[in-house]
């Protein structure tokens, strides 16, 4: 900061010299514009080098992270590295009828040299998603032809070992998967696969799971959101309209949950609301109901959408309150000065200044709840499931993670889409922390 | 806002109804967390009011749940981890934060608002998202499973809050301060210690608090990058509440919604405290 105000002072008598005309000029001679850009850039420069090793520190641990997620979604390399040679030959077939003697030589030799690796198993596994039954169909090949050694024809041979080797659908998913890349994941993360002639297709009936489900998530997280603004509103209201005395009070209510342990509010809503929770206990102790005819309120749709919308509505209430805060009372107080009842009033002057506030806090509220994972997983049992919980299952279990990766990346682009409009209506600059 | 003379009977008995709805709003926020305290104190491995508890019996509290917590084996090494993750990613945080909330608050920052964006969004982006990311990351570089693998994603998940809390701080902030220290000679090393510090200080304490508390209750990075050894005290609590609930688990949560009582005034305070050094009528 001091070089630029060194820098920007003009030194008069040097001006003076050369007539009227001349430029001003700095202390060092220089003209003051090129002074002045230059301390411009140090300024900006130092800026930029402030900010440079916390965007270095992200771009390593959550940039690349995503960015390696995102490649997962679509990479398809098994057949490429553990069937090379036949990755290689089978670009040669246009895809009309069986491949020729030279593409089977070439299976036969990856196979034999993948029996002695012992690495078939990942290609096996990966083929199986594409078609089913080509787990045993390699592992089973390989170990029959593993004593073979240059017969007259290894189709021959091949189609001996396993019938599906004389089936062409077989050779176009391999053609296809030796590209490098698949779309497959994709494909299965919306409930569609590529049929046997390589034409995209929807699941059967059956097996349609993820677009549902991802349906599902946003419809629970509407209702999340549209409950949180229901109940975040007045309490809002009310803390702007009160004095800073009691309402800094009251508001520290809204903060508390905010920072308590998200584990321990999922708890505490499994002890009310399970069937012999406090709830529960408590309705059938005034009895309200029967003592067999306990509610269920846990481990579906109605713990997952209660212990949420408690979760996040702080997220709700505190960009309300900062927007109704900057509301001046007297434009109430003008309206009904003229004339207008309370509710008019309401309706017509006050509701309309808030919106920017409920838009802001819906919008987040609902980008924090499609992405939840820990709440729907504890107090959500089947039907309260997210479309969180099957990144995780794919993640954990099932290791399909290609798969878990691309539901995940559709996620993140309905994420990243919301987050943008987020920006563009009230900048991440205005989130506030209490 | 007390009722207005001119209201009418309609208007008053909705001011009533109106301040007894947000009444059990408020019930329902805070509620549910204070509602676990007495139940941490069961004698009986139930997760309800027993008899003896609801007629105030002596008999019907006991401290078992926190004797067991404390001397459980798996739960002290839990917390350990807990502590040693949540304060290296909190240091880390709070230092690379606040200096990039310095650039950030200079107007002379380009794409300020596309780099503010960028910082924040591991706050916006699905923790299951960031985790998955992580594990494939670091699985390829050989961080994961690691204690450095896990207190670098906390840094990362802990930074927005730092960077937000410090740039509101900076708002506001009187430039000319630094001018002034530079012109009675102070370098900008002593400028930073002794002018900048002492003002942000408030907003950084309150952006590592934030950080230590995501840490300290984060679930999925650490259920996807950790090994066994480093499980923390949300993993604990996690698979105990997945798998066998025992009151133990209230015993732990009593504790935490202290220890978020605690961060809570402390931020306040230190809130208050900001504003009041820089001159903004307290609240």
């Amino acid at each position: 900061m001091s070089d630029s105000m060194h820098g920007s002072h003009a030194n008069p008598s040097n001006a003076g010299d050369n007539g009227v005309k001349a430029p001003l000029v700095a202390a060092d001679g220089r003209p003051l514009k090129v002074s002045l850009r230059r301390a411009l850039f140090k300024n900006k420069l130092r800026a930029i080098l402030l900010v440079a090793p916390l965007m270095l520190f992200l771009l390593v641990a959550f940039i690349l992270p995503i960015f390696s997620m995102l490649t997962r979604s679509v990479e398809s390399n098994e057949v490429r590295t553990i069937l090379p040679t036949t990755a290689l030959a089978i670009q040669a077939w246009e895809g009309d009828g069986l491949p020729d003697e030279q593409v089977f030589a070439a299976l036969a030799y990856d196979l034999q040299e993948g029996q002695r690796n012992r690495n078939l198993g990942r290609v096996a596994s990966r083929l199986n998603y594409e078609f089913s039954g080509m787990r045993s169909t390699i592992t089973g090949t390989a170990r029959r032809i593993s004593n073979i050694d240059s017969p007259d024809s290894w189709k021959e041979t091949l189609m001996e070992a396993h019938r599906n080797w004389g089936n062409p659908d077989v050779w176009t998913v391999i053609k296809r998967e030796s590209r490098g890349y698949t779309l497959s994941y994709y494909l299965a993360a919306l409930d569609m696969r590529f049929d046997t002639d390589g034409s995209i297709v929807r699941q059967p009936e059956s097996r349609r799971v993820y677009v549902d489900l991802m349906i599902k998530t946003l419809w629970m997280s509407i209702l999340i959101t549209f409950l949180c603004f229901l109940l975040g509103y007045p309490v809002a209201f009310l803390l702007a309209s009160l004095p800073m005395r009691t309402s800094s009070l009251l508001m520290m209510l809204v903060l508390l949950p905010f920072w308590t342990s998200l584990l321990v509010r999922t708890t505490t809503w499994i002890a009310i609301l399970q069937s012999q929770g406090i709830l529960n206990n408590m309705l059938v102790a005034l009895g309200i109901i029967d003592d067999q005819a306990r509610l269920r309120m846990i481990y579906n749709e109605i713990g997952t959408i209660v212990a949420m919308t408690h979760i996040l509505l702080p997220f709700m209430i505190l960009p309300l309150y900062s927007v109704m805060k900057s509301i001046s009372p007297s434009y109430m107080r003008a309206a009904r000065s003229m004339g207008a009842t309370g509710f008019t009033a309401f309706r017509r002057v006050y509701f309309p200044q808030t919106v920017p506030g409920i838009g802001a806090g819906a919008i987040l509220v609902f980008i924090l709840a499609i992405g939840y994972y820990i709440t729907p997983a504890l107090v959500g049992g089947e039907s309260g499931r997210f479309i969180t919980n099957f990144i995780a299952y794919h993640m954990q279990v099932s290791l399909n993670w290609g798969l878990a990766a691309a539901i995940a990346s559709i996620l993140l682009g309905l994420v990243i889409t919301l987050y943008l409009i987020y920006n563009k209506l009230v900048g991440s600059d205005s989130l506030k922390l209490g | 806002m007390a009722v207005p003379a001119y209201a009418t009977p309609f208007e008053r008995a909705w001011y009533y109804i109106f301040r007894i709805l947000c009444g059990l709003i408020f019930c329902f926020l805070v509620g549910p967390l204070f509602v676990i305290i007495p139940l941490s104190f069961n004698a009986e491995p139930y997760f309800s009011f027993t008899q003896k508890m609801l007629t105030l019996d002596p008999e019907g509290f006991s401290l078992r749940w926190y004797q067991d917590f404390f001397t459980s084996e798996a739960w002290l090494h839990s917390i350990k981890n807990s502590i040693i993750i949540a304060i290296a990613s909190t240091i880390l945080a709070t230092i690379l934060g606040t200096i990039a909330a310095l650039g950030l608050s200079s107007r002379f920052m380009p794409y300020r608002s596309v780099v503010m964006a960028v910082l924040i969004s591991p706050m916006i982006v699905p923790v299951i998202i960031s985790g998955a990311g992580m594990f494939f990351f670091f699985s390829d570089i050989g961080l994961a499973q690691t204690y450095l693998g896990v207190i670098l994603a906390h840094t990362a998940l802990g930074i927005p809050f730092v960077v937000i809390t410090v740039t509101a701080t900076l708002t506001g902030f009187d430039q000319s301060l630094i001018r002034a220290a530079a012109s009675m000679g102070a370098n900008p090393t002593t400028t930073f210690f002794k002018v900048i510090l002492p003002l942000v200080l408030p907003g950084v304490i309150s952006g590592a608090l934030f950080a230590f508390a995501t840490s300290f209750d984060e679930v999925v990075v650490v259920l996807f990058i950790s090994g066994p050894a480093q499980s923390t005290m949300p993993i604990q609590m996690w698979s105990g509440i997945r798998e066998s609930i025992s009151p133990t688990i209230l015993a732990v949560a009593t504790i935490l919604v202290l220890l978020s009582v605690a961060m809570l005034m402390t931020v306040e305070l230190l809130r208050r405290r900001s504003e009041r050094i820089r001159g903004i009528s307290p609240s």
